[in-house]
């Protein structure tokens, strides 16, 4: 049952991803977009990794999709009109599917059968986080701080 | 002789047997469906969903059956007028009459909109709220959808509803309609990190996502009196304000409902929407009120729990549903007292004040586990919360001077 679920969500993953990439229409695009996340999060879902599904939704969806809905409003209306094929951006799809491509074929952990995985739950996660993975979190946590100080300093009012 | 009573009190078989009354139907009903001769599994499965799926849809549009006229009446009350009194005894079967007026309203579209976002917004935000509904366990063995991140799967489908919000702004293709969506996805934004953190302390001492076991975590009564509420510790109770104000916003209920205004901006991003679709929004924002109300009364009212040890007997879906009601209340009550208010006054308190106080929460907490979860962790996390408090509100104190606003007319 769950293989025939992933074939459906995989289908509807792929059309939505290909009507993100066509469809004329930027705000259009954006959904099918956020349709294909919603997508890989159900895909998660079906791997036991719920925690992955819902972060998935909440930053690429709550967020991200948000995000690209906001910077549509600052294109001018009629961009769907002069469009003409953009082959750099082809040709870069094409390489980060070979890179992909690759990178999949050469790991070994495709072959763990997945009954031998542990179920992966939220403390384990947190678990991994705060004492394997603390030096690139907190990196994370400082850049993005950056970030967020510049982004305010950017749209800051200058006193005069 | 099961009807005995004990002083009083029902016989404790017999409150066991209404507490799980639900349940056992539900179970009777699945097993109707195994004795099925070659019914797999996942059809069992899919049976069990679907009746927890109908379950809560009848409870909960009941309950915005009900919530649209009991609010319409005590608001009437409280303006000393007498609300809908029409239509069936005290006017209950108002929202009858509602829905069958909403159903046969035509239904306009734009001709310059964006049908097809402009048709799936309505159904997205529904969807939204509806789901969120899922993972709030009503009673004891009553949780929808036992899912091991139940906390973090009622935010992240509550976020997917700034983008249904944006879709009907868009897609109305009206400025009301665009300036609206603005104005609740600024706002909604705004709150959604301070919902967040106030619900991390909770997250924090119980060590779990999950909320059954948030709700299994404030069981029990200190010194048999006072419930092990978190509401009863001082970071509980901070946090519980902060986050019923944030879910205030969130609900664009009445001191934070700028995103509509008949005289500025019409009915915001449902401006351009007329007849079910227009119904469909009003009861997402139902929905979603009764989704947040209840999270706060599990993570911090403690769920389903009996607020005093002798009255255990009654079945635990009535606690749920009666802090419930007391929360929606308070919602009500706000609505009919306070006047509104603009949106900078929104943005600065939400980033000026309740942020910092949510984090100060969040520290209380970790004093509160850390001096031993007793009376020692009480005022200890009672002195932060207090110093942090004191020291915001002289920080963020304007020194303007409130007085009677002074009307100077032409003479």
């Amino acid at each position: 049952m769950s293989s025939a679920a992933a074939v459906i969500i995989a289908i509807l993953m792929l059309a939505a991803a290909l009507a993100a990439a066509t469809v004329q229409k930027l705000m259009h695009a954006t959904l099918s977009f956020a349709l294909a996340l919603v997508g890989v999060a159900a895909l998660f879902f079906l791997l036991g990794a719920e925690f992955v599904g819902l972060v998935l939704v909440f930053v690429y969806i709550g967020a991200v999709a948000v995000l690209i809905v906001f910077t549509i409003l600052l294109t001018r209306r009629d961009v769907g009109n002069d469009r003409d094929a953009n082959w750099g951006g082809a040709l870069l799809a094409v390489a980060v599917f070979g890179g992909l491509t690759w990178a999949i074929l050469k790991t070994q952990s495709v072959a763990i059968v997945a009954p031998h995985i542990r179920t992966l739950t939220v403390k384990r996660i947190g678990e991994a986080l705060m004492t394997g993975y603390v030096w690139p979190l907190q990196c994370v946590g400082l850049l993005l701080t950056a970030a967020l100080i510049g982004a305010l300093v950017l749209v800051m009012e200058e006193k005069r | 002789m099961i009807n005995q009573s004990i002083d009083g009190f029902l016989h404790p078989n017999v409150s066991k047997f209404v507490d799980q009354i639900f349940v056992n139907a539900k179970q009777w009903l699945i097993s109707l469906l195994s004795w099925l001769p070659g019914a797999p599994v996942w059809v069992i499965q899919v049976a069990s969903s679907l009746i927890n799926i109908f379950a809560l849809l009848f409870v909960f549009l009941t309950l915005f059956a009900l919530m649209s006229v009991l609010e319409r009446k005590i608001l009437g009350r409280i303006q000393n007028r007498y609300g809908p009194n029409r239509v069936g005894p005290f006017g209950l079967l108002q929202p009858v009459a509602d829905g069958i007026k909403m159903l046969i309203k035509e239904d306009i579209v734009p001709v310059r909109a964006d049908k097809l976002v402009h048709f799936l917004a309505p159904i997205l935000i529904a969807a939204a709220a509806i789901l969120a509904l899922g993972i709030i366990p009503y009673g004891r063995n009553m949780t929808p959808f036992t899912i091991d991140g139940g906390i973090l799967f009622f935010f992240a489908v509550g976020s997917t509803t700034e983008l249904a919000v944006f879709m009907a702004g868009w897609g109305s293709n009206n400025k009301f309609s665009m300036l609206g969506a603005m104005r609740a996805i600024a706002q909604m934004i705004s709150y959604e990190l301070p919902l967040i953190i106030t619900v991390l302390p909770v997250v924090m001492v119980v060590g779990s996502l999950m909320p059954d076991r948030i709700v299994a975590a404030q069981a029990g009564y200190t010194f048999g009196l006072v419930p092990r509420w978190f509401v009863f510790t001082p970071w509980g109770a901070a946090a519980f304000i902060l986050f019923f104000v944030s879910g205030l916003v969130e609900s664009n209920r009445t001191p934070f409902d700028v995103p509509e205004g008949e005289s500025e901006i019409v009915a915001g991003h449902m401006t351009e929407y007329s007849g079910f679709k227009y119904a469909t929004f009003f009861m997402a924002e139902y929905i979603g009120m009764f989704a947040i109300t209840g999270l706060a009364a599990t993570l911090f009212l403690g769920g389903w729990h009996s607020p005093f040890f002798v009255l255990e007997f009654i079945p635990s879906y009535v606690w749920f549903f009666a802090k419930l009601s007391a929360l929606l209340f308070v919602y009500i009550w706000l609505r009919g007292t306070l006047p509104r208010t603009r949106i900078d006054q929104i943005m600065n308190f939400a980033w000026k004040f309740i942020l910092p106080m949510s984090f100060a929460c969040l520290v209380a907490a970790a004093v509160w586990h850390y001096a031993g979860r007793g009376l020692r962790g009480w005022l200890w996390s009672f002195v932060v919360i207090a110093i942090i408090y004191t020291a915001l509100s002289m920080l963020l104190d304007t020194r303007r001077k409130f007085a009677p606003r002074v009307y100077r007319f032409a003479e």
